[in-house]
């Protein structure tokens, strides 16, 4: 045996465990007792009828590939943290005003000669502070972080699923490519600004009338980020096989191009959730948010930038600053380990 | 290649009237309060003359018609809000060109800085480039634009000793603008193209052609990275012509008088043939640099194709 062949010492090892499974194959003895046999199950005896489909089952490893997408997920103890942050987060949203002394997060709180309580920093009583006209921020903290959210969440999710659906459909089907395009080139094209201001217009300004302005549109880059990636894969040949064999469109839709495509769908999703809550900021920013009376995570950060150059009310700024990036941070970091959970490659 | 965008070029030009006459109808629904500023204080005659100054009291076909004899003619109009009573096109092309000036030096800065920190990132997974990228990605998405751009206004401008707006002629006020505008764009880059990259690493013929024994240089620029900058490729000429429109936050803040937040603002003010005129810029802009993207996709990847050929779909 050469010293430095691998493949023979691979074979020695083999065979040395071969060996020792032989050896104790052969001291189990065939011959029991009476005692033995009659310990031994009647149902042992009994005859099994054929079986079609578990004899078929056997053919197959268990593998799930949500299954194993989910346990490397939970593998990740950062994500998990990060994830349960923010699951605490939502929860404490809905369950702060529920406890007892709590502020209502519009009503501006005087002082006993009628003067505003503006401007307060942090203490026992307001435990976030005040802004410039009175209001408790630690209440208005916590119901512009649940504002926020839903309007993500819902932005989020409505224009992931119409942005999926369409994208496959725009990439994968050739006759309608150039419809979809030009579809696109239109939706695209309109401001978005004209329709907020219709929308508020016509609806009078609400989270819903938010939310329905940020999907009108929304979806497109969804989709066209969708599309390029189908493009990419469509002509290649395990699809053109599928088409030979037969395989109606919706399947190869589902079974050959989606699962590819998991991965980036995921961090794109995971991205797509603060990114409404930053364009929710940005319309406050141009003056089309929400109402005064409706606090949210981006009309808050930005009624605390003008104290930016005054160190003693910079707490207005860094409070939502902080709130912001917490969630911005969970959400990146929960959708890139989902993303890296998500491809098969990874999977034992 | 050559038919299929010629043809779609054909079928822009229809879009593109769909587009303004879309947005041409949208516009007319916005409320006449809009377009006077003392509303309340006028009479119905006034309001009447008023709109019929603007030409909003014929139907709407109408006024489309009027509209389109008016482009075909070379005469894109006059700001009635914006600047009052001066034709568009004198104040709207200086402006674009600011905005594009400061957009393309930040792509040049933002482009190749982004892809190479995306590489460095995506060769050795959890490596120390690939701790500090994300870091530096995670720092960038979470703190709200409008905070840090704020920051490196007060700050960065202090360290560099100079004006804390813009000013013409002096290359120093440009840097700061121009780092806001690339720093987002760099962590956008490098993001997607180590995601693309990790995810191409991982595939078989990677790993083939290591135990093959192909040079890892070769591996990397010939196979990993050019397949992944595959799906990147198709934004940059868009984003490449749509610099004209330039950053809202960062033209605000810096005081650059650039087309950043002049259609929002046009919008607001209901200065109708602004706001038509600069649609119709920014849509002809991206509807070429999506055909220009789509092109360069498939000149990157020869297996992408969208003319028909045997047994593609």
């Amino acid at each position: 045996m050469s010293k430095f062949s691998v493949s023979e010492k691979k074979a020695a090892s083999l065979e040395e465990s071969l060996l020792d499974n032989l050896q104790v194959a052969t001291q189990d003895k065939d011959q029991l007792t009476e005692e033995e046999i009659a310990a031994l199950g009647a149902d042992l005896f009994e005859v099994v009828p054929y079986d079609e489909e578990e004899a078929e089952r056997t053919g197959y490893s268990n593998y799930s590939y949500w299954g194993s997408t989910v346990r490397m997920f939970f593998k990740n103890k950062t994500a998990m943290l990060m994830l349960l942050i923010l699951a605490l987060m939502l929860v404490f949203t809905y369950i702060q005003p529920l406890l007892p002394n709590q502020k209502d997060p519009t009503w501006c709180h005087w002082d006993e000669n009628g003067m505003p309580l503006a401007d307060i920093q942090p203490n026992s009583e307001f435990w976030f502070g005040t802004n410039n006209i009175g209001q408790d921020i630690w209440s208005n903290m916590w119901e512009g972080t649940r504002n926020s959210l839903f309007i993500g969440f819902a932005v989020a999710m409505i224009n992931a699923v119409v942005g999926i659906i369409v994208g496959m459909i725009w990439g994968y089907i050739r006759q309608l490519d150039f419809i979809l395009t030009e579809v696109y080139n239109v939706l695209s094209n309109i401001p978005s600004t004209i329709i907020l201001i219709l929308a508020t217009y016509v609806m009078s300004p609400s989270i819903t009338s938010l939310i329905i302005a940020m999907c009108v549109t929304g979806w497109m880059g969804m989709a066209r980020f969708i599309r390029n990636l189908t493009l990419m894969i469509r002509d290649r040949d395990f699809n053109l096989a599928s088409r030979c064999l037969g395989t109606p469109t919706h399947r190869v839709i589902m079974k050959n191009l989606l699962p590819q495509m998991v991965s980036v769908i995921m961090l794109r999703l995971a991205l797509a959730i603060p990114g409404a809550i930053g364009s929710e900021a940005f319309m406050a920013y141009i003056g089309l948010g929400l109402p005064a009376t409706i606090p949210s995570l981006g009309s808050l950060a930005n009624a605390g930038r003008q104290y930016m150059m005054l160190p003693s009310m910079r707490y207005q700024l860094i409070i939502p600053c902080i709130f912001l990036s917490v969630i911005t941070i969970c959400f990146y970091i929960v959708g890139n380990a989902f993303a890296d959970a998500s491809d098969p490659r990874n999977h034992v | 290649m050559l038919k299929y965008a010629l043809g779609r070029i054909g079928r822009s030009m229809i879009t593109i009237v769909i587009i303004i006459a879309v947005v041409f109808s949208l516009l007319r629904l916005m409320p006449i309060e809009g377009y006077f500023s003392n509303f309340d204080k006028l009479s119905p005659e006034e309001i009447k003359n008023g709109l019929e100054k603007l030409g909003l009291n014929d139907p709407l076909p109408v006024q489309l018609m009027n509209f389109f004899k008016q482009l075909l003619s070379g005469d894109f109009g006059i700001s009635y809000k914006f600047r009052r009573n001066v034709p568009i096109t004198e104040f709207i092309g200086p402006m674009a060109m600011t905005s594009a000036k400061f957009g393309l030096l930040s792509m040049g800065v933002s482009l190749p800085l982004g892809m190479a920190l995306g590489a460095m990132m995506s060769r050795k997974k959890n490596g120390i480039w690939d701790r500090l990228g994300n870091l530096y990605i995670v720092i960038i998405q979470a703190v709200p634009n409008a905070v840090y751009f704020l920051m490196i206004q007060t700050y960065g401008t202090q360290l560099l000793g100079c004006s804390m707006l813009y000013r013409e002629g002096q290359p120093l006020t440009m840097v700061m603008p121009i780092l806001s505008m690339a720093l987002p764009s760099i962590s956008s880059y490098a993001m997607w193209l180590r995601r693309y990259m990790v995810d191409e690493t991982n595939k078989d013929y990677i790993k083939l052609a290591r135990a093959k024994g192909v040079p890892n240089t070769t591996i990397w620029f010939r196979h990993v990275f050019r397949n992944s900058v595959v799906p990147m490729v198709n934004q940059i000429p868009g984003s490449l012509l749509l610099t004209i429109s330039g950053s809202i936050y960062v033209e605000s803040l810096y005081g650059i008088n650039g087309l950043g937040g002049l259609l929002v603002s046009a919008i607001k003010l209901q200065d109708n043939s602004l706001v038509q005129l600069l649609v119709l810029i920014f849509s002809i802009l991206g509807i070429i640099g999506l055909l220009l993207g789509d092109l360069l996709m498939a000149a990157v990847d020869p297996r992408i194709s969208f003319t028909k050929k045997g047994g593609s779909r």
